[in-house]
C-alpha cells in the first residue's frame, strides 16, 4: 500500500516538470518578439523594453526556463501586465465562484447521474432504461455553453426564475450565492450526469451478472439488500473514476459556463486575459488549473485504496 | 450494452460488403451516419442553398425567422440561415483536419513509443504532461499565443488531441510487437521501418479509427468553445459558436441567435457519438463499454 502511493507521488514529478515547462514555453510560440507582441503595435520602445525586462526576456532561453522553475517552487508566478498585481493575487481574487461552481455541479452530477444509472440497470431493457440512455445519450452531445443558454432563456428570459447572469459573492449571505450559481451549475452538472450515469449503468449491469449476486438471491437476499448492499458497493468503482474524471472535466467546463453566465471567476480571468495578452495570467491559470487537475486524478488513484481492496494487497 | 444482431444472410443483401451489412443492421449507427451525411451535404451545398453569409442588411438587424430570413438575422442584419449553413462547412473542415494533424502527430509518437522501448519514457511523459492540461484551457492557453485564426484553432486543438491518440496507439503497439508474426518476420531479417509499416501500423489501426470520430467531435465542440468565447476563429468568419456568441449578448430579443446554431452543434456531435458507438461496435467488439468510455471522458 505504501509503495502504491510512494509510486503514484513519484509519478507526478515529471508530469509536473512537463507542465510547468509548456505553461513556459506558450510564451514564446507566437511569432516573434513576445514583448512587442504583449506591447501591441502602439506600445513605445520603452512599453516594450519594460515588458522585456519584467517577463526577464534579455536572458538565454534555458536561463529564462531555470529562473522559471525556480520562481514557480516559491509559488511566484509573476506580475499581471494589465492588472498590475502579482498573478497570484489575481487567481485568489477569482477562486470563489469558480470552486463553488464546480463543487455545486458534481453535487448535481452525482445526485443526478449515479441514481439514473442505477435506476437503468435495474429496469435493463425497459422503457425506463431506454428513456433514460436516450435522455443521458442527448446529454453528452450538448455542449455546456448551449445547455447554459438554453437555461437561461427557459428560467431567467420566459420564466423569469433566476437571474439572465452574475454572480452574488459568499459575503452577501450563501442562499443568494446559490441561487446565482443554480442555472450555470446545472449547465455543467446536467452534461456530466449523462457520463455517469452510463457507465454506472454498465458497471451496475456488470455486477449484476456475477456469481455472488446470484448467490445472494439464492440465499433468500432481498431485492434491495442485494442491489443497495452488494452490487452498489462494487458497481462504485468504475463509477468513482469516472466521477472523479468528471470533476476533473468540470474544472474546465467552468472556465467556459462563466464566460455564459458572466461569473467573476478563473474563466474568465483567463479568457479576458488572452485578449488583452496578459501572457503572465494566461500561465498562471493554465498551471493552477493543470495542478488542480492533477491533484484530482491523484485523488481518484488513490481512492481505489479506500473502496477496492485488492489494490491495497498488490 | 447491446446485444450483437447478427445479420441474417438475405438476398437481397448478398454481394454487399459484410461490414456494411452490420453497420447498416444497426439502426442507431445508421441514424447517425444519415445525421452525418446530411452535414456534409449541407457543407457541400452551403453556397447553393444560402446567400452570402457576410452581408450585412443593416436595416433588418436582429428581425425574426421570416420567408426572406428563415432562421431571422443577427445583430448586424446577417442571415442567420447562411451562417448556419456555412458554419458546417467551417466544423467539418476544422474538425477533419484536427482528426488528419492529430493522428499523423498521435500515430507517429505512439510507433515510436510502443516500438522503440528506449524512448517509450521520454516520449510517454511528455504526452502525460500534455494530457495533465483540460483540453479546454490548454487550447486556450494555445490560442493566446498563436492569435485568432482557422489555421491556429486547428494547430492547438490537433496539439491537445495527439496525445490522446498517441496513447491509444503505443497501447496497440505493445501488443502487436510481442506477436508470433512480427518476431517471425523479424527473424526473416525485415529492417524496423518495414516491420512497423507492413505489420504493427495496419494492426493498430481499428481501435485508432474509431478513436477518429470521437477526436472529430471533441474537435467540433472545442472549435465551437473557443470561438464561443472568442478566443477562436475571427468573428466575420462564420462558425456555430461566434453566432452563440453574439447570441448570448441578444439572448432576450433574439432567441434565434441561440437556437438554430445550437441545434446544428447537436445534431452534429449527436450524429458523430452515433456513428462512433456503431463504428466501435463493428471494429472492435471486445473492448465494448468501460474502457472506452474512459478514453471519451479524458
Amino acid at each position: 500500500m505504501k509503495t502504491y502511493v510512494a509510486r503514484r507521488l513519484l509519478a507526478l514529478v515529471p508530469v509536473a516538470l512537463v507542465v510547468a515547462t509548456v505553461a513556459f514555453v506558450l510564451i514564446h510560440l507566437a511569432p516573434g518578439d513576445p514583448a512587442s507582441i504583449i506591447a501591441g503595435p502602439d506600445a513605445t520602445a520603452a512599453d516594450v523594453q519594460r515588458i522585456t525586462q519584467q517577463l526577464g526576456l534579455e536572458e538565454p532561453f534555458p536561463v529564462q526556463l531555470l529562473h522559471w522553475y525556480g520562481r514557480l517552487l516559491q509559488g511566484d508566478l509573476g506580475d499581471s501586465i494589465f492588472l498590475r498585481k502579482p498573478v497570484t493575487a489575481a487567481i485568489l481574487d477569482r477562486v470563489e465562484p469558480t470552486l463553488l461552481l464546480t463543487v455545486f455541479a458534481i453535487v448535481i452530477a452525482i445526485a443526478v447521474g449515479v441514481p439514473a444509472g442505477v435506476l437503468s440497470a435495474r429496469h435493463h431493457n425497459t422503457a425506463t432504461d431506454q428513456t433514460v440512455m436516450v435522455a443521458a445519450l442527448l446529454g453528452v452531445s450538448i455542449p455546456n455553453f448551449l445547455l447554459g443558454l438554453l437555461l437561461i432563456m427557459c428560467f431567467s428570459v420566459w420564466l423569469g426564475w433566476f437571474p439572465v447572469a452574475g454572480y452574488t459573492p459568499l459575503e452577501d449571505g450563501i442562499l443568494s450565492t446559490l441561487r446565482s450559481l443554480v442555472l450555470p451549475a446545472l449547465a455543467l452538472g446536467l452534461v456530466q450526469s449523462a457520463l455517469i450515469a452510463r457507465i454506472a449503468r454498465s458497471a451496475m449491469l456488470d455486477v449484476l451478472r456475477e456469481q455472488y449476486i446470484t448467490a445472494g438471491r439464492a440465499k433468500g437476499l432481498g431485492e434491495r439488500a442485494v442491489v443497495y448492499k452488494h452490487a452498489l458497493k462494487n458497481a462504485m468503482i468504475p463509477t468513482i473514476t469516472i466521477i472523479g474524471i468528471s470533476f476533473a472535466i468540470l474544472v474546465s467546463g467552468a472556465v467556459v459556463v462563466e464566460t455564459v453566465f458572466n461569473i467573476p471567476g478563473l474563466g474568465r480571468l483567463i479568457v479576458s486575459a488572452v485578449l488583452r495578452r496578459d501572457y503572465p495570467v494566461v500561465q498562471g491559470v493554465v498551471l493552477c488549473v493543470a495542478g488542480v487537475y492533477m491533484l484530482i486524478n491523484l485523488a481518484v488513484d488513490l481512492s481505489y485504496l479506500l473502496i477496492d481492496p485488492r489494490v491495497r494487497y498488490q | 450494452m447491446s446485444v450483437i444482431a447478427l445479420p441474417r444472410p438475405e438476398a437481397a443483401t448478398r454481394g454487399w460488403p459484410r461490414w456494411l451489412v452490420v453497420f447498416a443492421g444497426r439502426k442507431i449507427a445508421l441514424a447517425g451516419a444519415v445525421l452525418m451525411a446530411m452535414v456534409v451535404i449541407i457543407a457541400a451545398l452551403a453556397p447553393i442553398i444560402s446567400g452570402n453569409p457576410t452581408h450585412m442588411d443593416v436595416a433588418a438587424r436582429l428581425s425574426p425567422p421570416s420567408r426572406v430570413h428563415w432562421f431571422g438575422t443577427d445583430d448586424v442584419g446577417r442571415d442567420v440561415w447562411s451562417r448556419v449553413m456555412y458554419g458546417a462547412r467551417l466544423s467539418l473542415g476544422v474538425g477533419s483536419a484536427v482528426v488528419v494533424l492529430s493522428f499523423a502527430a498521435g500515430v507517429a509518437c505512439g510507433l515510436v513509443a510502443g516500438y522503440y522501448r528506449h524512448l517509450d519514457n521520454v516520449v510517454m511523459r511528455v504526452m502525460d504532461g500534455l494530457m495533465a492540461f483540460p483540453a479546454i484551457v490548454l487550447a486556450i492557453a494555445l490560442m493566446a499565443s498563436l492569435g485568432p485564426s482557422v489555421l491556429n484553432v486547428v494547430i492547438a486543438i490537433a496539439v491537445v488531441y495527439s496525445p490522446r491518440v498517441a496513447r491509444v496507439v503505443r497501447g496497440s503497439v505493445l501488443v502487436i510487437r510481442e506477436t508470433a508474426y512480427v518476431e517471425a518476420a523479424r527473424a526473416l531479417g525485415a529492417a524496423d521501418l518495414m516491420l512497423i509499416g507492413r505489420h504493427v501500423l495496419p494492426n493498430c489501426l481499428s481501435p485508432v479509427i474509431v478513436q477518429g470520430s470521437f477526436v472529430f467531435a471533441a474537435a467540433v465542440l472545442t472549435e465551437a468553445a473557443l470561438s464561443f468565447l472568442g478566443v477562436g476563429v475571427p468573428p466575420y468568419v462564420p462558425s456555430w459558436g461566434n453566432i452563440l456568441s453574439e447570441g448570448r449578448l441578444y439572448i432576450q430579443q433574439a432567441p434565434w441567435l441561440v437556437l438554430f446554431p445550437g441545434a446544428a452543434i447537436m445534431l452534429t456531435i449527436l450524429g458523430l457519438n452515433l456513428f462512433g458507438d456503431g463504428l466501435r461496435d463493428l471494429l472492435d467488439p471486445k473492448i465494448r463499454g468501460l474502457s472506452t468510455e474512459r478514453h471519451r471522458a479524458s
